[in-house]
């Protein structure tokens, strides 16, 4: 029996181990994929499915384990060897030449030649041609250039591209985190034939919808470990979530809550039918004032693109945004800016720090930027200014003109706060705060949210992957899932629980 | 003493350290180089004034070019645009021998300028608007510069007579200092000011440390971008004004040749990184002396003009290897093993 199931795997990883200086990727990783299905490789940012994939594909070299695949033991060293055995990766750019036509996109590097040695044009275009309709039925001008088809068609050539090769396993990493509903449906029909013809897939995306629709079984990461193997049929979202998540979920688990912000009812900011395309869908939402409003849902479930289109980054196609009760136009971050709204962004080193100025210049920055330019505010006054703020969030420092690239997380990341506190703004929307910061900067952070709220009515918007600082902080916990609002959580309703199963779908909630 | 600690921990210290050693140099095997006369007609001359003559409009140009380079770009235009400066110029005075100008002169110092903005302007819309690498961007106009130039001056010199247009280059009358060194001290307190009392320095490191951060604090990143390579375009014009009043005329081919390459050097050699962020405007100012007095120093010693370029870039590469933060990690390392040596040795005695 054990050796019948053994036989019906194309390529099974065993015990994998990946070291990164300083870091264990990967421990003791084990991975089986059968002949013909689809598998879902799933776990939160840096649960380590990235880096197996790159170990299988020959990027990365295993520090220990092993491959065996289609009866033999591998050892990639690079990409092109794993993909001379079979083993072909799309990923989620397209990384295809956009000035090339399509049929030299689909056979760079191993075109066809003519007795002569050059390259038999011929041949090839008929080649891709047919290649695009056999197995995966589109019928396109294999002439024009890449970049004359749209993001989707793009990634059907890019997959035509990788299943060309003798493929018996393909990776597709995130192939729809850019495609709309029907392109999304395409691809999945061009998947289920390639599955018929018997290929292997390894699907890795977020949307949960997606895994359940497409998936025949699944197997979990989570911080570079094993978690298990599954047939989706037989595992519950709130089982696949609470695996995810590393965490039981029992009903009526009680936190330990601090002392909540209640919301006045007067309305801060309300938004209708919001839609940034692929971004965000037909978001309707309000903010009260003196409220911590929090974000719930899983990493790439679109919390961070509802922040970025409240603070003016992206930009909303559909609907209208309402500040104390006047629609306004957004147009950058300075408008929303002016309106009273800041944003502490989630990437503190990409877009939060300025790391080679002083810690003072950091915090008088947005402040400066909202002044413009020539109305520079005197040295005195940016002391002060930066003191008080040293002080009130008790940064440490050893005096306000440390670089701030010296300072450890958490205090970066409260300068960046007293970056906005300066501005003193009506809504503070801050994006994962707690980050990577230890366990007394982290509720310090916590507990500032909930007093901003409660002492100067400021609004906050408090976006966390951890669920129970969200149950701790939060009045009002908005679930986000596949870039959709799903429900709304409020007082008693707010658990970790309830947040779990809100974004399985299986909450409906007591109302 | 604590003075000179403070000093040598400055951002200064190499830069300064570089000159004096030439300034050394000079004072001990070059006769009279620190001697200033005062001429019959009242101006001041020797080599120290010499020195800041010529440099003055390298110094203007590599003002220009600190800002440039502190937000991560580069302006490599500003040698052809010194050229097109000059051309506008000399075009609007004209080149009659009895040196009347068929415009006011102040009308062709405007236009002089005006033209080095409008140059800025193009390069700050191609980098800041259509986010083209600035290397790129500004190199369409040193290609392009000095056939703009000849179109100018219908490919012709244009030699000009008017008198006041040599006082640029030259001295005002009754004027000890010569007027470009006035030009670049006026320069340098205008940048001083903006340094000082607008947030500009503030926000052209910020953008040029960390651009995405920028925008996310509010930053409007395209106009920092957009105001830098005018403010150099400015500069530009305005050396270039200076250049073409050395030679009294509008040499399309040769005026400002090359000097972008030492406006850049000068920056450089100044302490501000050519990846952006941090800049030093008095950094910068000493780089651009130092490279003149390099000059001065090896044409007082007798190296021929036509061996200069080498002489140069000999010392330059010296002062630029001393600079870098891996020598002075081997400094560093060589220090340390000499102290254990050192100690070893106390032990043993």
């Amino acid at each position: 029996m054990e050796q019948a199931a053994k036989d019906t795997y194309l390529l099974t990883m065993r015990h994998i181990d990946m070291f990164f200086p300083g870091v264990k990727a990967l421990k003791d990783v084990s991975f089986n994929l059968k002949k013909g299905e689809i598998h879902s490789l799933m776990g939160e940012n840096g649960a380590g499915k990235s880096t197996l994939v790159k170990v299988l594909t020959g990027v990365y070299q295993k520090t220990r384990g092993e491959i065996e695949f289609d009866g033999q033991v591998i050892a990639p060293k690079t990409p092109l060897e794993s993909q001379k055995l079979g083993i072909s990766t799309v990923y989620q750019e397209v990384n295809l030449c956009q000035n090339l036509s399509v049929a030299e996109n689909i056979y760079i590097g191993r075109e066809p030649k003519t007795a002569w040695g050059g390259i038999d044009w011929a041949t090839m275009s008929e080649r891709a041609a047919k290649l695009l309709n056999e197995k995966l039925g589109l019928s396109l001008d294999v002439n024009k250039t890449l970049g004359f088809y749209p993001v989707a068609m793009q990634q059907m050539i890019a997959i035509a591209r990788a299943i060309d090769t003798q493929c018996k396993v393909l990776i597709l990493d995130e192939p729809t985190s850019s495609l709309s509903d029907h392109e999304t449906a395409r691809l999945f029909e061009i998947m289920r034939s390639l599955k018929e013809q018997g290929i292997s897939i390894i699907f890795i995306s977020h949307f949960l919808e997606q895994i359940y629709t497409i998936c025949d079984r699944i197997t979990i990461l989570r911080d570079g470990t094993y978690v298990g193997e599954y047939e989706v049929k037989n595992l519950k979202r709130i089982d696949l979530i609470s695996k995810m998540m590393g965490k039981e979920i029992s009903e009526g688990e009680i936190e330990s809550n601090l002392d909540k912000a209640t919301a006045s009812s007067d309305v801060l900011v309300e938004t209708s039918k919001v839609t940034v395309p692929g971004k965000v869908k037909d978001l309707s939402m309000q903010i009260n004032k003196g409220e911590v409003i929090g974000l719930a849902g899983l990493l790439g479930s679109g919390r961070t693109e509802i922040a970025e289109t409240l603070f003016g980054v992206l930009q909303k196609s559909e609907g209208s945004i309402k500040i104390d009760g006047t629609e306004i136009s957004i147009k950058n971050p300075m408008s929303m800016m002016l309106n009273k709204i800041a944003f502490c962004p989630e990437d503190r080193k990409l877009a939060g720090i300025i790391g080679d100025l002083s810690v003072r210049e950091n915090i008088i920055l947005a402040m400066q930027a909202k002044d413009g330019m020539f109305r520079h505010m005197p040295r005195a006054k940016q002391n002060e200014l930066a003191d008080y703020y040293i002080k009130l969030l008790r940064i440490k420092v050893s005096d306000r003109e440390q670089k701030i690239s010296t300072l450890s997380g958490g205090n970066q990341q409260k300068v960046i706060i007293a970056r906005w506190l300066a501005t003193e703004p009506n809504l503070l929307i801050l994006d994962e705060p707690t980050r990577g910061i230890d366990v007394g900067t982290k509720s310090e952070i916590e507990q500032l949210a909930v007093s901003l709220a409660k002492e100067k009515n400021m609004s906050v918007v408090f976006i966390s992957g951890e669920l129970g600082e969200e149950v701790r902080t939060c009045s009002r916990v908005m679930v986000i899932r596949d870039h959709e609002k799903v429900t709304e959580l409020n007082g008693d309703e707010i658990s970790t629980a309830h947040i779990m199963q809100a974004i399985a779908g299986d909450y409906h909630g007591h109302a | 003493m604590d003075m000179l600690k403070k000093l040598s921990h400055s951002s200064l210290a190499l830069p300064l350290a570089a000159l004096a050693l030439l300034l050394l140099f000079n004072a001990l095997f070059v006769d009279d180089f620190f001697k200033i006369e005062v001429m019959e007609n009242g101006n001041l001359y020797g080599r120290p004034i010499d020195i800041l003559y010529r440099a003055s409009s390298l110094i203007i140009l590599a003002l220009g070019m600190t800002f440039v380079i502190a937000t991560g770009g580069v302006d490599i235009s500003v040698g052809a645009v010194c050229a097109i400066s000059a051309a506008s110029c000399c075009v609007m005075l004209g080149g009659d021998i009895s040196g009347i100008p068929e415009h006011p002169f102040v009308l062709a110092i405007l236009c002089g300028i005006g033209a080095g903005v409008l140059a800025g302007i193009w390069n700050g819309t191609l980098v800041a608007k259509f986010k083209i690498q600035a290397m790129v961007a500004t190199l369409i106009l040193l290609t392009a510069g000095r056939g703009i130039a000849q179109l100018l001056t219908d490919g012709q010199i244009i030699t000009v007579y008017y008198k006041p247009f040599s006082y640029i280059g030259g001295n005002i009358p009754g004027i000890p200092l010569p007027t470009a060194l006035l030009i670049a001290l006026c320069m340098v307190s205008l940048v001083i000011w903006l340094d000082r009392k607008t947030s500009l320095g503030l926000m052209i490191q910020s953008v040029g440390i960390n651009q995405t951060a920028s925008k996310y604090a509010g930053i409007n990143v395209t106009l920092v971008l957009f105001c830098v390579y005018i403010f150099s375009g400015f500069c530009a014009g305005t050396a270039g004004l200076i250049e073409g009043s050395f030679i009294r005329a509008a040499d399309a081919n040769n005026c400002g040749l090359n000097m972008e390459m030492d406006a850049i050097l000068a920056v450089t050699l100044g302490g501000t990184l050519m990846i952006g962020g941090k800049y030093y405007i008095g950094g910068t100012i000493i780089g651009a002396i130092t490279i003149q007095t390099l000059t001065t120093t090896m044409y007082a010693v007798g190296v021929s003009s036509d061996r200069l370029p080498a002489v140069k870039a000999v010392v330059i590469l010296l002062i630029i290897v001393i600079q870098s933060e891996k020598f002075k990690q081997m400094y560093r390392n060589y220090r340390l093993k000499q102290g254990s040596s050192a100690a070893k040795e106390a032990e043993h005695a």
